[in-house]
C-alpha cells in the first residue's frame, strides 16, 4: 500500500468528503489561498472557492460561534485552529452552545461541526502553541474528541467525523503531521470508542496516545529485544473512552500503565485507573500506574522544553517499575 | 427622558390592509397576556425555575417576524418568550415549558431561557448574552452557502453590544456579505445596570458604520416603525445585500426577571412614563382613530386572546413531567 503523511491523509478525507458533499466548508486563518499554516487545506481555495475554503479575521471566538449558526441549519462546518490552543478564545460558545444544543432541543437540532488543530509539545512551540487540552474536553458531555496517531486512524477517524452528527475534536499532535503509514485510496471510517492494539502482549498493558505512542511503542520494541512482552493500546478517541478493550488487555497482563504527555490531574490516566478499579479490580496484581507531563505551562528554551515530556528513559523505567510491582 | 411615541410611519398605517393590522395587533397581545399569566404563574410557584418577560417590548419582535417565514431562522436571548411566540410557538408549548413539562417546546430540558422549536425557526433561547448574534450570522452563512432564500435573525438586547460577541458577529456578516439582521432591544439596562453607565456610545445604530453596514435607529414601542425597518432589512438580506442592523429603542416595564426587587436603578416615574407608551394600548388607539381597523375586531381579538393564554396555562397544569429515565437523551445525535 502507498506511503502518504498523517498531514495529506487528514486533507484527502476532507477532500473526498467536500467534493461529495457541498454542504461541508472549512474556516480558519490561512486557510484559503494559503492553503494553511500546515497544509491543511492545499489546493481547497482553487478547487471549492472563497466560501468552502473561507479565511477568517482573528476572531476565534465569532467564528467558532458563527460555525454553530450553520451546522444548526443544515451546513457542516470545519474549524481548522491552525493551533489548538486558539480555541480556547472561543470555549463559552464550545461548551455552553456547541456541546448543549442537541441535548437542549431535545435532539430536534443536530450540530454536524468538527474543530481540528495541532496539538502537543515540541520544536520549542512555548506555551501558546503546544497544549493538549484533550482531558478537558473529554470532561464535557455532547463533544467527541478524537486523538489520532497514525495517518491510517487520521484519515478513517476524519471520516467518521465529517460523516456523522455531533460536534467532534480533532486533534493532531504537531510531530505526528509528517509521519508516514500506509493509507488506502478511497473512503473507509474508524468508528469512535473503538481502541487500536499496536502491539499485542502478556507482561503488562500500556495505554498511550498520540505522539507518545511512537515513543512508547519504541520502547516496547527495544524491551522486546529482552523477551519483555508488552501490550500497547492506542484508545484513538478520549470521549467516547473504551476501556473495555484496555479492560480486556489486564485481564491478561493484570498490569497496566498509562503514558500520557500532558498532565496527570484529572487526566486519562486518571480516568482509566478509575474505571479498570470500579471494573477489574480482581484482575490487577500492581497498582495501576501513570507517566505524564510535567504540571506546568510549556517552556521555550529546548532543554526545559524536553524536561516536561516523558522521554523514551522515563517510558522505560516506568514499564520495569510496573513488571517489578 | 421619555417623548411620546415617535411615529414615522404614516405610510404603513395606510398602505397595510386591516387585516395585517389586526395581525399584528393579535400577535403582541398574545405576547401580552401569555406572559401576565406567567408572570402570575411564577407567583403562585408553578414555575420551578427563572421566568423573564418581555412585557413592554411586544412591538419589536412582532414587527420583525411579521416578515418572516418558517424557514428563515431566530436566535434569542434570556428574554425571548416573545421572539418564540412572534416565531410561531404557542402560547402551550411556551407555558409548558416553563413549568418544566413534557409537552413544553423543549420538552422540559430548557425552561425560560431555553426555548427551541425549529420546525418554526425558533432556534434557540440563550442563558448567554451574545451567541445568539454569532449563531444568525452562522444561519446567514448556511443560506449564503446553499444558495437558499432565507435569513438569520438575532435578537438581543443593549447589553449584548458591549460584549465581543457583537463585534466579531457584526464583522463577520459584513464581511461576508450574509443575509442576517441584527435586532438590537435597547431596553436601556443590562439586568440593572444601565446602559449609559456600561458605555461612552449609547446610540447602538451609530456602531453599524464601525462594520461598514447599514444601520437604523427605530422607535422600538412602534410596531409599524420596526415592521418597516425590519422588512427594508429582510428585503435587503434576500436580495443579496448584506446584513442590517437594526436599534429598537423600547423599555422592560417588569423587573428583570420575576421575583427580582426592581429599586435601585431606576426610578417609578420612569417606569410609569414608558408605561404610558405603551406599544400595544397606543397601537390599539391609533388603529381605530385612523379607522384602520374596527373597534369590534379589536374587542374579538382582544377576547380570543385572553382565552388562548388562560387556555395554555392550564394546559401546562394539567400537562405530565418528563420520564426521569429520559434524562440522558439526546446527548448525542441517534
Amino acid at each position: 500500500m502507498r506511503e502518504i503523511t498523517f498531514t495529506v491523509a487528514a486533507r484527502e478525507a476532507l477532500d473526498e468528503a467536500m467534493s461529495a458533499d457541498p454542504r461541508i466548508f472549512v474556516v480558519g486563518e490561512g486557510i484559503g489561498p494559503r492553503g494553511g499554516n500546515f497544509n491543511t487545506t492545499l489546493g481547497f481555495y482553487e478547487k471549492y472557492g472563497p466560501m468552502r475554503a473561507c479565511d477568517t479575521p482573528i476572531s476565534e471566538r465569532g467564528f467558532v460561534g458563527m460555525c454553530a449558526g450553520a451546522a444548526m441549519t443544515g451546513s457542516r462546518p470545519v474549524v481548522d485552529f491552525m493551533f489548538f490552543d486558539f480555541i480556547l478564545d472561543s470555549m463559552g460558545e464550545l461548551i455552553n452552545q456547541i456541546a448543549k444544543m442537541q441535548y437542549m432541543s431535545s435532539g430536534r437540532l443536530k450540530m454536524p461541526l468538527v474543530l481540528r488543530g495541532a496539538i502537543g509539545i515540541g520544536n520549542s512551540s512555548a506555551t501558546h502553541h503546544s497544549g493538549n487540552y484533550y482531558p478537558i474536553f473529554a470532561h464535557l458531555p455532547g463533544i467527541r474528541v478524537v486523538v489520532p496517531y497514525s495517518p491510517y486512524d487520521a484519515k478513517g477517524l476524519f471520516r467518521t467525523a465529517l460523516r456523522g452528527d455531533d460536534p467532534v475534536l480533532f486533534l493532531e499532535h504537531k510531530s505526528l503531521l509528517n509521519m508516514k503509514g500506509p493509507v488506502p485510496e478511497g473512503e473507509y471510517t474508524i468508528p469512535f470508542g473503538k481502541a487500536n492494539i499496536l502491539r499485542e502482549g502478556t507482561q503488562a498493558t500500556v495505554v498511550s496516545l498520540a505522539f507518545m505512542l511512537k515513543r512508547t511503542a519504541e520502547v516496547c520494541e527495544k524491551l522486546a529485544s529482552e523477551g519483555i512482552s508488552i501490550e500497547l493500546i492506542d484508545p484513538r478517541t478520549v470521549n467516547p473512552l473504551d476501556v473495555d478493550t484496555v479492560l480486556e488487555s489486564v485481564k491478561k497482563t493484570g498490569r497496566l500503565l498509562i503514558v500520557d504527555e500532558t498532565f496527570a490531574p484529572c487526566g486519562i490516566g486518571a480516568e482509566i485507573a478509575a474505571q479498570v478499579m470500579e471494573r477489574g479490580f480482581d484482575d490487577l496484581d500492581a497498582p495501576v500506574a501513570r507517566l505524564n507531563g510535567v504540571h506546568t505551562p510549556t517552556p521555550y528554551s529546548p532543554p526545559l522544553e524536553a524536561a516536561v515530556v516523558p522521554d523514551a528513559v522515563a517510558i522505560e523505567r516506568a514499564i520495569r517499575d510496573l513488571l517489578a510491582e | 427622558m421619555t417623548a411620546a411615541i415617535t411615529y414615522t410611519t404614516d405610510a404603513t398605517l395606510q398602505t397595510l390592509d386591516s387585516a395585517a393590522h389586526l395581525a399584528l395587533y393579535r400577535v403582541m397581545l398574545i405576547i401580552r397576556r401569555t406572559e401576565e399569566q406567567l408572570a402570575r404563574a411564577h407567583q403562585g410557584g408553578f414555575i420551578p425555575g427563572a421566568c423573564h418577560t418581555y412585557i413592554g417590548e411586544e412591538a419589536v419582535a412582532t414587527g420583525v417576524c411579521a416578515h418572516l417565514r418558517h424557514e428563515d431562522a431566530v436566535f434569542s436571548t434570556h428574554r425571548g418568550h416573545g421572539h418564540a411566540l412572534a416565531k410561531g410557538v404557542t402560547p402551550r408549548e411556551v407555558a409548558a415549558e416553563l413549568f418544566g413539562r413534557v409537552t413544553g417546546v423543549s420538552r422540559g430540558r430548557g425552561g425560560s431561557m431555553h426555548l427551541f422549536s425549529p420546525e418554526v425557526g425558533m432556534m434557540g433561547t440563550s442563558g448567554i448574552v451574545g451567541p445568539c448574534i454569532l449563531q444568525a450570522t452562522g444561519a446567514g452563512y448556511t443560506y449564503k452557502l446553499l444558495g437558499q432564500d432565507r435569513v438569520g435573525v438575532a435578537f438581543f438586547g443593549d447589553g449584548a453590544v458591549n460584549n465581543g460577541a457583537f463585534h466579531e458577529g457584526l464583522n463577520l456578516a459584513a464581511i461576508y456579505g450574509l443575509p442576517t439582521l441584527f435586532i438590537c432591544e435597547n431596553n436601556m439596562y443590562a439586568t440593572e445596570v444601565a446602559f449609559s453607565y456600561a458605555t461612552r456610545n449609547t446610540e447602538v445604530a451609530s456602531r453599524g458604520a464601525a462594520y461598514g453596514i447599514p444601520a437604523v435607529a427605530v422607535d422600538g414601542n412602534d410596531v409599524l416603525s420596526v415592521y418597516e425597518a425590519a422588512g427594508e432589512a429582510v428585503k435587503r438580506a434576500r436580495g443579496g445585500g448584506g446584513p442590517t442592523l437594526i436599534e429598537c429603542k423600547t423599555y422592560r416595564t417588569r423587573p428583570h426577571a420575576e421575583g427580582m426587587r426592581d429599586a435601585g436603578y431606576r426610578t417609578a416615574d420612569e417606569v410609569d412614563s414608558w408605561k404610558a407608551r405603551d406599544p400595544i394600548s397606543s397601537y390599539r388607539a391609533r388603529l381605530i382613530e385612523a379607522n384602520r381597523a374596527a373597534e369590534a375586531d379589536l374587542a374579538a381579538i382582544d377576547a380570543e386572546v385572553k382565552a388562548l393564554a388562560e387556555d395554555a396555562i392550564e394546559f401546562a397544569k394539567n400537562s405530565p413531567y418528563p420520564d426521569a429515565a429520559t434524562a440522558t437523551k439526546y446527548i448525542y445525535s441517534e
